[in-house]
């Protein structure tokens, strides 16, 4: 167990490189470029979905014009135009087409790929203890640990075969948190969307294992879009996890996700992402733009809803993920490590909706600039006037590694009533000297020492996550800083 | 398009029925000012207007404002004015109606360099420093309100302290609202030109005689040069129907000191958007204020600090208190400049809301752009701390009293930077006699 990885990355400090940057060698199934309503009823035939699917896409592909090809301004990034035209929409591995049955008819190329991703697809590796939702481009090639889940209840499957097997609850959820008219990226990939995870977790069952879901692009040109719904029943409790790569490209490439949780009575879910997309050369070419809408609602009372993301990849991140406490007592919690080196830009944050009675929420926001580099934590506490006792804590700290990068804090807070107790600290500083000094004369080299500081400096986020995951995220930030300190 | 123009059409006019006064530079500022306002008009489209976000100008937008060609002519006396506003004879007092200059209630100072008198006397006699500052700092290119104060620029205040002088009484800017039957505009100018190595304080006061609707539309410009220090001093004392735009920029040269309080008492909806730019290397700014709203009444401020040049400090605090429906507003903004090392900045921004129905949204945010630097910021809202009621009941003191004591504890701490006797001794009263009462339920 201890020597388990999940997502292996046996990366030496030396190695600079990119370590996910490989390319797999199989056949795709690929839309033609572009976007327009026949290629939003493609990729839904293809998909084989039913009609109010459809219908539902097409209503969002039809608000998607109304706003008129003008993507948001707002966020604290720049880049050029993206030509939406220029994008291809759908791509699926073309073994796909007929759907594996089980592991034994993937693609052993495929396979591989995973297996060199470090991502455990084989079912017999029953050590690893978690079920895998692996998505490529555009379709998800295999899910493990069926059996198991299906034992205690817990439905884990990719949206596509919950569309088909269980349309009740996606017709009753898919939407309900960010609705297709939510902002520009949440409705075109309302529009586009092609496959991602679903996970229903029933009353009083306790999630056996972690469930994961593993995210590549591979395609060239293509965007990713995918949907992920996660509902937990009454008194539930489901911890997840998601893990993102990208080929290296010239290119950018898009990926305009969607993430709905469902919280009912005293339920729980803790969301746990590591996001490791192409983040770009040193000059700052290519990478993945990652615009993602990320939303919970805490519907019912003492339910809760834990973010917890670390972001080192993605040539630019736009990601709020939020939690609407609806439900009396409720808690949401928001824990972040956003890392930005060389050219990547980042503006994330969190939004915390206070409604219901007595609800908390915790805000710990961690931001690490290097190079060039450009990191914004933007986020927003909302305390309605119903949300009587309501609670906030928020801080926000930033590091800042050499003088041609920036760290920019902009919170939101808004109260409307007078019992809630909210506050609010930011900190922006570089690396400490005198803490250098001391480790330094400790005998600890100058880079090592950063890295230490860095390391200390964000230990609060990584003991919320997963175990694998925690030491999985130590070692990516020192190869996403590398170069950057010493 | 037509539609928004039409809304200020009344504004245009007026501009047109000024006579062309001034300087060449003056008119052609002017006329530029003109011709941006009536492409801006006032910012009524708040999406995607983060300015604008929390606060709504619509009613100014929608009101139309009458321009008073001709001074008020109602006799006012000095006692008529200190019934409203903090006043000591021993100040240097300026007096302005309804925008204009009032010679009769004014006390001028003109002595050794030293000036403290009317803009449009200082326009006139062809004052070098007037020409080399006005309209320099307030740009006006993307703010239609400054536009507009700027097309009608013709009169105001002008305050010049020569290089290393120390003026030791307080000079007093009062902007005062008469009511003349129907809602009017104003739009005053102040200049401050600190000279460097000087040292002055002034108190710029914003009142309402009566209590009726008018809109005041100020706009003041202040440079400090090399090592000087100003205090400075701002009362709204605004009627409870004003409408008041408030627009201060500052631009302050190495080694200067710039202080900054703020009283907002009283005004229906009020903004101030204070901006102080950091254009030399160790300056220091220190800026607070006090803001007591009630009934329905909406204060923004809107504090921004650029420091532009390295080895630079500022602090910023503002502490609101909130009953009824009313609601307050703070965007504070701490920019640091590329190379703008060893800046040190710290801002916060502390609302006790006392009423279910008060809102208050603060939007405290850091850019920045240089690596060795320590800046921080907070933000808290919340009610008066029950244990510390409990306390102060559990000696004796009555539950009205005792929250009084606690209301006025928090507000004290703006009231006691006041470094000028007389004024915090008036101002202490004038917040002691307006504190919303606040009952607690145990």
């Amino acid at each position: 167990m201890a020597t388990q990885k999940v997502i292996s990355r046996q990366t030496g400090v030396e190695d600079t490189q990119y370590k996910w940057g490989f390319e797999f060698d199989y056949e795709s199934d690929v839309a033609p470029r572009g976007l327009n309503e026949d290629i939003v009823r493609l990729i839904s035939s293809k998909k084989g979905e039913p009609e109010w699917m459809l219908e539902w896409r097409l209503k969002a592909f039809a608000h998607w014009n109304k706003l008129g090809n003008e993507e948001p301004t707002w966020a604290n990034i720049s880049h050029p135009p993206i030509d939406f035209q220029d994008i291809i929409y759908y791509a699926a591995p073309k073994s796909q087409k007929d759907g594996p049955k089980s592991l034994d008819e993937v693609d052993p190329e495929m396979l591989e790929a995973f297996a060199k991703l470090g991502i455990p697809l084989e079912e017999q590796k029953k050590l690893s203890g978690v079920a895998v939702d692996a998505i490529i481009d555009s379709v998800s090639v295999a899910t493990t640990y069926q059996e198991m889940l299906l034992k205690a209840g817990v439905i884990f499957c990719s949206m596509s075969e919950a569309i088909k097997n269980h349309p009740d609850l996606v017709r009753k959820y898919l939407g309900s948190v960010v609705p297709y008219t939510d902002n520009f990226y949440a409705t075109l990939n309302s529009a586009v969307f092609s496959d991602g995870s679903f996970c229903y977790v029933p009353p009083g069952v306790r999630c056996p294992i972690e469930l994961m879901t593993y995210f590549r692009i591979n395609e060239l040109d293509t965007g990713q879009f995918e949907r992920t719904l996660i509902i937990a029943d009454e008194g539930s409790y489901v911890s997840y996890l998601e893990g993102c790569t990208a080929p290296m490209r010239k290119t950018h490439q898009l990926h305009a996700a969607v993430v709905e949780l469902v919280t009912l009575d005293d339920a729980e879910i803790k969301y746990s992402t590591l996001q490791n997309w192409y983040p770009g050369d040193k000059e700052g070419k290519g990478g993945v733009y990652n615009f993602v809408t990320k939303r919970g609602i805490a519907r019912g009372k003492n339910s809760k809803i834990s973010w917890t993301q670390v972001e080192t990849g993605s040539a630019i991140t736009w990601k709020y993920p939020s939690v609407i406490l609806q439900g009396d007592n409720s808690v949401g919690e928001f824990y972040s490590v956003a890392l930005v080196n060389n050219y990547q830009q980042a503006d994330t944050g969190t939004k915390m909706i206070h409604i219901g009675k007595n609800t908390k929420s915790t805000i710990v926001a961690k931001g690490i600039s290097a190079g060039h580099a450009q990191n914004t934590y933007r986020g927003q506490v909302k305390i309605m006037p119903t949300a009587d006792n309501a609670q906030n804590f928020t801080q926000c700290d930033s590091l800042l590694i050499g003088d041609q990068c920036g760290a920019h804090t902009v919170p939101y807070i808004e109260v409307r009533n007078s019992t809630a107790r909210m506050g609010h600290e930011a900190t922006t500083s570089k690396v400490n000297d005198d803490q250098l000094f001391y480790l330094q004369q400790r005998g600890i080299s100058l880079e090592e020492a950063n890295y230490m500081i860095i390391n200390g400096f964000c230990r609060g986020i990584f003991k919320e996550l997963p175990f694998e995951f925690a030491a999985e995220a130590s070692q990516l930030m020192r190869v996403s800083l590398e170069g950057a300190v010493g | 398009m037509t539609q928004t123009l039409a809304r200020y059409e009344r504004y245009l006019s007026d501009l047109r029925g000024l006579p062309p006064a001034g300087p060449s530079w003056l008119q052609q500022t002017r006329s530029g000012a003109v011709e941006r306002f009536s492409e801006l008009g006032f910012p009524t489209a708040r999406r995607g207007n983060e300015k604008w976000k929390y606060t709504n100008v619509g009613p100014i937008a929608n009101t139309p404002f009458v321009y008073p060609f001709e001074a008020s002519a109602n006799g006012l006396a000095p006692a008529d004015i200190q019934r409203v506003v903090p006043w000591d004879d021993a100040w240097t007092n300026l007096v302005f109606l309804d925008g204009r200059y009032s010679e009769l209630l004014s006390s001028p100072r003109s002595a050794d360099g030293i000036a403290v008198m009317s803009l449009g006397e200082a326009i006139a006699s062809g004052d070098p420093d007037v020409e080399r500052h006005l309209a320099k700092y307030a740009d006006f290119d993307d703010d239609g309100f400054t536009a507009l104060n700027t097309a009608f620029v013709a009169d105001g205040a002008f305050i010049r302290v020569p290089d290393g002088a120390s003026v030791d009484t307080p000079i007093h800017l009062v902007f005062l609202s008469t009511d003349r039957g129907e809602p009017t505009a104003s739009h005053p100018r102040v200049l401050v030109v600190a000279g460097a190595g000087s040292k002055s304080t002034i108190i710029e006061s914003y009142v309402g005689l009566q209590s009726n609707r008018y809109f005041t539309n100020a706009v003041a410009e202040t440079v400090l040069l090399e090592g000087s220090q100003i205090d400075h001093y701002r009362l709204l004392l605004e009627s409870d129907d004003a409408y008041h735009v408030g627009t201060a920029r500052v631009r302050q040269c190495a080694d200067s000191t710039f202080t900054s309080r703020t009283f907002e008492k009283s005004v229906g909806l009020g903004r101030y958007d204070l901006s102080v730019l950091m254009d030399g290397p160790n300056a220091s700014c220190n800026l607070s204020g006090l803001y007591m709203t009630s009934g329905t009444q909406h204060v923004d401020n809107f504090i921004t600090v650029d420091h532009a040049k390295p080895y630079s400090t500022s602090r910023l605090l503002y502490k609101g208190i909130l009953a009824g429906k009313s609601r307050a507003v703070f965007g504070g903004t701490v920019w640091v400049r590329k190379g703008a090392i060893k800046t040190d900045s710290m801002q916060s921004d502390k609302n006790l809301v006392l009423s279910p129905d008060a809102e208050v949204d603060s939007k405290p945010a850091l850019f920045i752009y240089a690596d060795d630097v320590k800046c921080g910021h907070g933000a808290t809202a919340g009610n008066i701390d029950k244990n510390s009621v409990f306390y102060l009941l559990s000696r004796g003191i009555d539950l009205e009293t005792a929250s009084r004591m606690l209301i006025y504890g928090f507000a004290s701490e703006i009231i006691d930077l006041v470094r000028v006797d007389s004024l915090r001794d008036q101002l202490e009263r004038l917040f002691l006699e307006s504190l919303p009462s606040f009952k607690f339920e145990f």
